[in-house]
Formats: C-alpha cells, structure tokens, sequence
C-alpha cells in the first residue's frame, strides 16, 4: 500500500522544526529514520496531514561525552552508535544492545531517537534506557523538559512527549570502572524483533561484590521493562553463579508476557529468567576482567 | 494536503533534477519515474530486503525512505553494477556463476547487499556475512549458493587487489 497524501517539511534548523511541530503537532508526525513510521504510514494505520522530517537537522546527530553525562543526539543512527567509541566506553549496556536491533539495512536509517519515541517494549533501546535512569531531553516552544526514563514510558507504544515536543537528546551516566555490560536473546531471525531479550550491567567493588546491577528486558511486558527486585537481590552480593539463578527466578515471577503466534506467555517467562541468567553471567566476567572503566561490550 | 519537491539525486553516477511528491517512496521513484525497475518492492514495511539500494554505499530499504530525503545524496541501484555493455560486475558474475538465484525477485537487493560487504568490510568473518545478507529474504536458494557465490566474489575481490600493477 502506499500513504495518504501529506505535506512534507524538511526544516534546517530545530527552531523551524519547534514552529511547524506547534503548527501542526495535532495533525502531524515527526519523521526520523523512518523505520517504523513509514511501515505504518504504507499500511495507512498512521494517517498525517504533515510529516515533519528532521533529517536535515545536523544539531541532533551529535554523540557528546559531558563530564557528567553521555549525549546522544536524537538522530543519531544505530550505525553511527555501534561505531561509537564514546558510547562504549560510557554506555557499555547500550553497545551491548545496539547489534541486536534489526538488520544493517534498517541500522543505517534507524534513530537512537526514534526508537525512544516509538516506545516500543519489543525493542531494546527503551527498556535499556529504562534500566540505566536515562534522561530525555525533550524540547518544544514552550521551552525544555527532563524527563526520567521511568516517567517517560507510559504504555505499549505512548511516551511522555506531547504533541508539540520534540525528543532532542538522550542523556547516560557514564559507568565506573569494574563495569560489564552484555545483552542476549532469543527469536526466529537475528535482527527481528525477538520473542524475549535481556541485557544486565555489573558494576563491582574490589572484593567482586556487587554494587550496582541494572536489567532490562524487552518483549516480556506491556511497557520497556526494568528489573528492579531483581537487581535488588543482587547489590551487595558477592559474585557467584548462585545469585544470577536467584535473580532469574525473581524475573520469571515479576514479569508479565503476552501470548502471541510465536510464542506463549509461559515460554517467555521462562526465556526470560534463562536470558537474564546469561546476561548476568556474561556482564560479571567482563566486569571481572575490566579494572579501568573502559570494556569491551559486545554479544 | 501534499506537497511536491525538487530534489536533486546522484543515481548510479549521474545526478538526476526531479520533482516528486512528499510521499513517493525512494522505491517507487526509481521504479516510475526513473524507470529502473531493478529495484524490487517485496513488502513495503522494511521485512524482506528485495527493495535494498545502497545510500551513500550504505544499504537502506528503499521503501523505507521517502524519495526527498534522497535529496543530495547517492543511490546505487542495481542497474548502477553491471558495465555500459551490461558485462556483470564480480558480485554479479558470482552470483551467475553459483546458480545463487532462481526466481531472481530477491537478487537485486541481495547483490546490492554483498556489493557493500564487499565495498566496506576489509575481511569479513561468517558472521559479517550473515549481517550483511541477514536481513534479506530468499524463498528459492535457501541461501547455500550465496554463501557461495559470496566466497566467490570475496575471491574475485582479493585477487584483483593481489594483481601487481605492470
Ligand atoms: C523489519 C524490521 C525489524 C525491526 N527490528 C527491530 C528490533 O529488533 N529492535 C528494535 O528496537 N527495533 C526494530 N525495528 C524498528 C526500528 O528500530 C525503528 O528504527 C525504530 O523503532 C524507530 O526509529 P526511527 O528513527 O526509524 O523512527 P521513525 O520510524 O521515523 O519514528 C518512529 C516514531 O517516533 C516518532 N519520533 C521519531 N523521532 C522523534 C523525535 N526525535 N521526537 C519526537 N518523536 C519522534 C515518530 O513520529 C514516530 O511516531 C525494526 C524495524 C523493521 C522494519
Ligand atoms: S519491499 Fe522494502 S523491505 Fe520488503
Ligand atoms: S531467488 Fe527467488 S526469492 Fe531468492
């Protein structure tokens, strides 16, 4: 199918973009990469009077390293942040996840951005963000807000982002040093939508205790999933395969799958509590083997 | 409402003035209004990769971008390989060689995708090459020969850069 007819704006500058969204918010879409958007505008489920494209906005593909935060801009491509030293080094949870979203063709058009914005809990980005307490810059005319991941997902496929506003950036904390990150999980296709993902971040003290443990799972639950009674069973422990079973099980009791063609909610669940097994395992030998802060995060 | 722009797009090596309404997917242009209807349209929602042509040397979906958004940059098509007497390029002839396609509907987009594996990436590991074709579908080869016809052009590829130069 094709899309309805609509007007489309390609501003230069985020002013412009801020004036055409007040215009039109109500009866308009944003455009980023595309990759979910256009799909749905082809299916006409999405039916706009505008579309606004920021593709020429060169001010939000920028990855910046602040001394307090990771930046990452909000048209900043999955391509572009798979190669990214500064996100490796300071997001080692987002690298980790970042191979696992789609195939290269839709990596390459793909936004950081957009993927926030969908606010899709089948996908890794927003439950990833969800886990490290991201904040999302959002901007409008009416001036910026920072919103916590936690009040930014509210629902499968709704965010906090008002009709006029824009998602501008993405900010991380960057993580100490004796930090691993690692996300696996499990589907039909390498770079569909998997049936369940998890990703884990250890951070650990000199004596491999745990001081700070961040899950996220994708596909378990109506909205970007954190873990956090699990994490909770696991920050002051010392590093022992024990505990990762022990988490898992909490996850397979907290969280809430739905059943569909590819899968029942009972295999998700326990998919669930087995991925998150593995990420932790994963996370801590890398943490165990990274002194210095910077890590190599990939799998 | 719609809209209608003039974009100015590099296509196989020749830049193309157009104008295109705001919702003419890039596939659908290189389709009807360039006429090059090497470009498959599968789908229409990003699955199957029969549509891919490479932006800027990157592969993209076709029918995943709007034809402004092409605006500036370059598109290869698969017309834009082979040689002005139709000769096949090295991808092309691998493919040929390796019976790596029957119906053909997918061929365009997955020539295009090892034409940029093999542009981008030095020495590729079995797990870049399922990268690079992984999001493209093939109902017909069940992917044996091409993998093969890969090796090949990835063979082709390593001795034309071997070859002294006289
Ligand atoms: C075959 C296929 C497989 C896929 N597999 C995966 C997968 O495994 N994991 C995964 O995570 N995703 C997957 N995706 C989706 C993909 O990641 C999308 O790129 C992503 O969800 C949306 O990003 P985008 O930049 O393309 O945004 P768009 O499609 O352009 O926009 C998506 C939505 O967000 C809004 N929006 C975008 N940017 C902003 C902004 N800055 N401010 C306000 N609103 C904004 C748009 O209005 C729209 O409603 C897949 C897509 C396809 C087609
Ligand atoms: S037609 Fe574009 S991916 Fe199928
Ligand atoms: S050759 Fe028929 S789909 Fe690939």
């Amino acid at each position: 199918m094709k899309p309805v007819d609509f007007e489309l704006h390609r501003p230069e500058t985020l002013a412009e973009a801020l004036e055409l969204l007040a215009e039109h918010g109500a009866d308009g879409k944003v455009l980023a990469g595309g990759q979910s958007l256009i799909p749905l505008l082809n299916f006409r489920l999405a039916r706009p009077d505008h579309v606004i494209d920021l593709g020429r906005i060169g001010a939000l593909r920028a990855i910046r390293r602040n001394t307090d935060a990771l930046v990452i801009g909000a048209m900043v491509t999955y391509h572009q942040a798979e190669r990214s030293a500064a996100v490796a080094e300071t997001a080692p949870l987002v690298s980790a996840a970042l191979p696992h979203v789609a195939h290269q063709g839709i990596r390459a058009r793909g936004t950081i951005g957009g993927s926030v914005a969908h606010g899709d809990p089948a996908a890794e980005l927003p439950a990833v963000f969800s886990a490290l307490d991201a904040t999302m810059v959002a901007v409008s005319r009416r001036g910026t807000r920072e919103i916590a991941a936690r009040d930014f997902f509210l629902a499968n496929l709704v965010t906090a982002l008002e009709e006029d506003e824009l998602l501008a950036e993405i900010r991380v904390a960057p993580v100490p040093a004796r930090t691993g990150a690692a996300f696996n999980e499990v589907g039909r296709r390498h770079g569909d939508f998997a049936l369940a993902g998890a990703g884990a971040q250890l951070t650990l003290t000199d004596d491999a205790t745990v001081s700070s443990a961040r899950i996220a799972l994708t596909g378990v639950s109506a909205k970007p999933f954190r873990a956090t009674e699990a994490e909770n069973t696991l920050v002051g422990q010392r590093v022992d395969e024990r505990l990762w079973r022990r988490a898992a099980d909490v996850v397979r009791r907290d969280v809430d799958p739905a059943a569909d063609l590819h899968a029942t909610a009972d295999y998700r669940r326990d998919v669930a509590g087995t991925i998150v097994e593995r990420a932790l395992a994963a996370a801590a030998a890398r943490a165990l083997g990274n002194r210095t802060g910077s890590m190599e995060a990939t799998g | 409402m719609s809209s209608t722009h003039v974009i100015d797009v590099d296509v196989n090596g020749e830049v193309r003035r157009c104008e295109t309404t705001g919702r003419t997917s890039l596939a659908d242009f290189l389709r009807d209004a360039l006429g090059l209807t090497g470009t498959h349209l599968g789908c229409e929602q990003g699955v199957c990769g029969a549509c891919t042509v490479l932006l800027d040397g990157q592969p993209v979906r076709s029918c995943l971008m709007l034809a402004a958004q092409a605006d500036g940059r370059s598109v290869t098509t698969v017309e834009g390989l082979s040689g002005v007497d139709g000769e096949l390029n090295p991808v092309q002839e691998a493919f040929c060689g390796s019976h790596a396609l029957q119906c053909g509907f997918c061929t365009p987009g997955m020539v295009l995708a090892v034409q940029a594996l093999v542009e981008n990436v030095p020495e590729p590991t079995d797990h870049d090459i399922d990268e690079a074709i992984g999001g493209n579908i093939c109902r017909c080869t069940g992917y044996v020969q091409i993998r093969e016809a890969i090796a090949k052009a990835l063979e082709a590829r390593s001795t034309i850069e071997t070859v002294p130069a006289r």
